[in-house]
């Protein structure tokens, strides 16, 4: 049993922590409102619509314990890095809710205020020893002390984070640092408080041994009210500071998840969903080693945590030199434990730039349409070959796809042999989604006039847009790997295996990451040589240096990245480097010491025909 | 005019001495590729709308560098921008940053 030890229920310790809370529930309150005005009429509407849909609030729920509470990510990342920020917000977390229960159990009349939960070993005594109230108080404990290993962990990790799993973590501001601070020192007090009052207000395996401690080095135990205070003042501090520092992201991801559920996309560089991803942005650095310009001291600059950090700021020039550099690859977005859409964020930024030329693609119409594409009859199923642009510099892919095609007895007709109209993606990688507009709609046209059920695509690029951006009437888009790996299971192409090749594919980012296409080329691969892995691939590979994305980086630069992306697929020596991309092929074979080719003309080297198989 | 039966070419002098060449050093500024290129010709031959229009990075630059852009920036609006005279070119200009930056200095 419990009495209150005070008949005002109120000391003026709490102010420090009551200020902060309200300043912080204000803080949230206003930034959601604004959020939700930010957002445009129809995203609301779809906000609006996911809260009362079973389906969607309960993926919310799942994503509420997963991500925020559990950090499930994470875990399956690191186990250390997991076991740390699942035992800080879960134990947290179960302190509030416990220190809730403890009020609501015991005096109900007193649940209506914020500080009564949180501080109430202070305010109360025990009187008589009962099960439920031990078993209570010892959870109590038990998750103070989940909390304090992890905030051991993050002592480590800061100063000591290579044990941690990570090579390079972020530099903080000095705000971040007040908040780190505070949050260290907020748990570590709470147990000094909460042992000066064990031996009044009670406590568990962990207060009250410190309560005996104190009373043998302390001549008055009594004046505890100094420790409350610390623990209060550090409580308030890290909430008056948290919506400047990082720890914003502990409030701002609970409201992000429900408009993630909800399907809402960035539309502007830092207003509606935006600004609830750059605050739900941890600034945990993981961007920091998964950016492949960060080969370069210099780069690690351009990355998504410090591109989010200066548009929060406000600083335009900074932000949009590191919207432009950015290759667009697209494998910060895959790696970062709470999924911030980079790209888009960084893309809403170059759409808002002027462009200061007016295009004029007029000379598209007249174009006839068939006077691009050229039919080659075998008889069989209907294809439309789309080459794409840079298959003029890469001949061989083209060459080799046809070849296969023609070995398979398939009806295919080229779409762009006479001269190609760009896909639109680099246009729409620049920002200029409107310019794009004009090239996508003739190539609809061209697609949809020559009634072919399937189009087959040989450049990942194009493949992208056509999946992504193109309407096209149900035609079915296929790229090549997919395909020939189709015709190769189907028995309709047969391919021999050389044994003794090791051959290493790299997962073009476009491809992958942008399509999650990664089995197909894998398993086509594996019918004609041995697959090493490469030391990171299939959503952590390495853009090859070469991406469209990127507007401003230099030759140099580019080329540093492509050194790097080739020794990662080489870390098994491979015989030869197999790529799907033109683009990819044509980097790596700048700079590769191996023979690198494109998956096309590996399968179109390995075709048995049929005649000789007679 | 009496027709003789031939006429005069006007002449194609350019008064490099007359023009006016600060746009072209802005340009330079932000972009020091500009100076880098040496007329090979190869964005042009790889040039995915050169195929269907007149554009041509090549003369585009040298309208530029001699101070008679005025003939040639109309060009630069049938770019689609996809990037393969980036990829082709053996002084590796970042042609496609080169072009946003022609557009945004000459305001075309």
């Amino acid at each position: 049993m419990m009495r209150e030890r005070f008949i005002s229920g109120y000391d003026h310790f709490v102010l420090p922590f009551m200020v902060g809370m309200i300043f912080v529930l204000l803080w949230c309150i206003i930034g959601v409102i604004k959020i939700m005005v930010q957002l445009e009429r129809k995203d609301r509407i779809k906000v609006y619509k996911s809260l009362v849909n079973p389906v969607i609030m309960g993926k919310n729920v799942r994503d509420w314990f997963g991500d925020c509470l559990f950090h499930v990510k994470l875990w399956r990342r690191n186990k250390v890095l997991g076991y740390m920020h699942s035992s800080i917000a879960f134990g947290w977390f179960m302190l509030i809710v416990i220190g809730h229960i403890e009020t609501f159990l015991y005096i109900p009349e007193r649940g209506g205020l914020f500080y009564y939960p949180i501080f109430f070993r202070y305010f109360m005594a025990v009187e008589s020893t009962t099960l439920k109230g031990s078993l209570l108080f010892f959870l109590m404990d038990f998750f103070l002390l989940v909390v304090l290993s992890g905030i051991i962990l993050a002592i480590i990790k800061r100063f000591r984070s290579k044990l941690m799993g990570m090579r390079r973590t972020t530099k903080l501001t000095l705000l971040d640092r007040v908040g780190l601070y505070s949050l260290w020192a907020i748990f570590p007090l709470r147990l000094i408080a909460e042992g000066f009052t064990a031996g009044v207000g009670g406590g568990s395996f962990l207060t009250v041994p410190v309560n005996w401690l104190f009373a043998s080095i302390l001549s008055k135990p009594e004046n505890f009210t100094i420790a409350w205070w610390a623990y209060s003042i550090a409580l308030g501090t890290f909430m008056i500071v948290l919506p400047y520092t990082r720890y914003m992201h502990i409030p701002a991801e609970f409201f992000l998840i429900p408009l993630k559920n909800a399907g809402i996309k960035v539309r502007r560089p830092r207003k509606g969903y935006a600004l609830a991803e750059l605050y739900s942005c941890p600034s945990c650095g993981v961007c920091l080693d998964a950016c492949p310009m960060s080969v370069d001291k210099a780069g690690l600059k351009n990355t998504t945590v410090y591109y989010i950090r200066q548009v929060k700021r406000r600083n335009q020039p900074r932000a949009l030199a590191i919207a432009d550099k950015c290759l667009m690859c697209g494998k910060c977005s895959v790696l970062c434990p709470i999924n911030i859409s980079a790209i888009d964020l960084r893309l809403a930024l170059r759409k808002q730039q002027p462009y200061n030329i007016e295009h004029d693609f007029s000379y598209l119409d007249k174009i006839p349409n068939e006077a691009l594409t050229s039919a080659i009859s075998v008889g069989g199923e209907k294809v439309l070959y789309y080459s794409g642009c840079m298959s003029s510099l890469t001949p061989m892919v083209s060459q080799s796809v046809q070849k296969v095609l023609t070995t398979a007895g398939i009806d295919f007709t080229l779409m762009d042999e006479q001269g190609t109209i760009c896909c639109g993606r680099p246009l729409l990688l620049s920002g200029r989604t409107e310019e794009a507009k004009a090239l996508i709609e003739k190539n609809e046209q061209i697609i949809k006039e020559s009634g072919a059920p399937i189009l087959l695509v040989s450049c990942a690029i194009c493949y992208r847009i056509f999946k992504e951006d193109y309407d096209l009437n149900g035609v079915q888009v296929m790229h090549y790997t997919e395909y020939f790996e189709q015709l190769a299971a189907e028995g309709v192409i047969k391919l021999r295996k050389q044994e003794k090749l090791k051959y290493v594919y790299h997962d073009p980012c476009e491809l992958g990451r942008g399509c999650g296409i990664y089995e197909a080329p894998r398993k086509a691969l594996a019918r004609v040589a041995n697959l090493v892995p490469a030391a990171k691939e299939r959503k952590e590979s390495i853009c090859c240096g070469g991406s469209l994305g990127s507007l401003t980086l230099t030759h140099e630069e580019r080329g540093r990245i492509t050194e790097n992306s080739i020794r990662n697929l080489t870390a098994n020596s491979p015989d030869r480097i197999v790529t799907a991309c033109p683009l990819c092929m044509k980097t790596f074979s700048r700079q590769s010491e191996i023979k690198v080719v494109d998956f096309a003309q590996v399968i179109a080297e390995n075709l048995v025909e049929k005649e000789k198989e007679e | 005019m009496i027709d003789f039966g031939y006429s005069l070419t006007p002449s194609s002098t350019i008064e490099i001495d007359d023009a006016d060449m600060s746009l072209f050093d802005e340009l330079c500024a932000v972009e020091p590729d500009a100076i880098k290129c040496m007329s090979c010709g190869s964005c042009a031959a790889s040039c995915t709308a050169g195929v269907f229009t007149d554009l041509n990075l090549r003369k585009v630059l040298l309208g530029l560098q001699r101070g008679c852009e005025e003939d040639v920036l109309p060009q630069l609006k049938s770019c689609m921008l996809c990037g393969k005279c980036h990829i082709v070119c053996p002084r590796g200009i970042n042609t496609r940053h080169l072009i946003l930056s022609i557009c945004k200095i000459y305001n075309i």
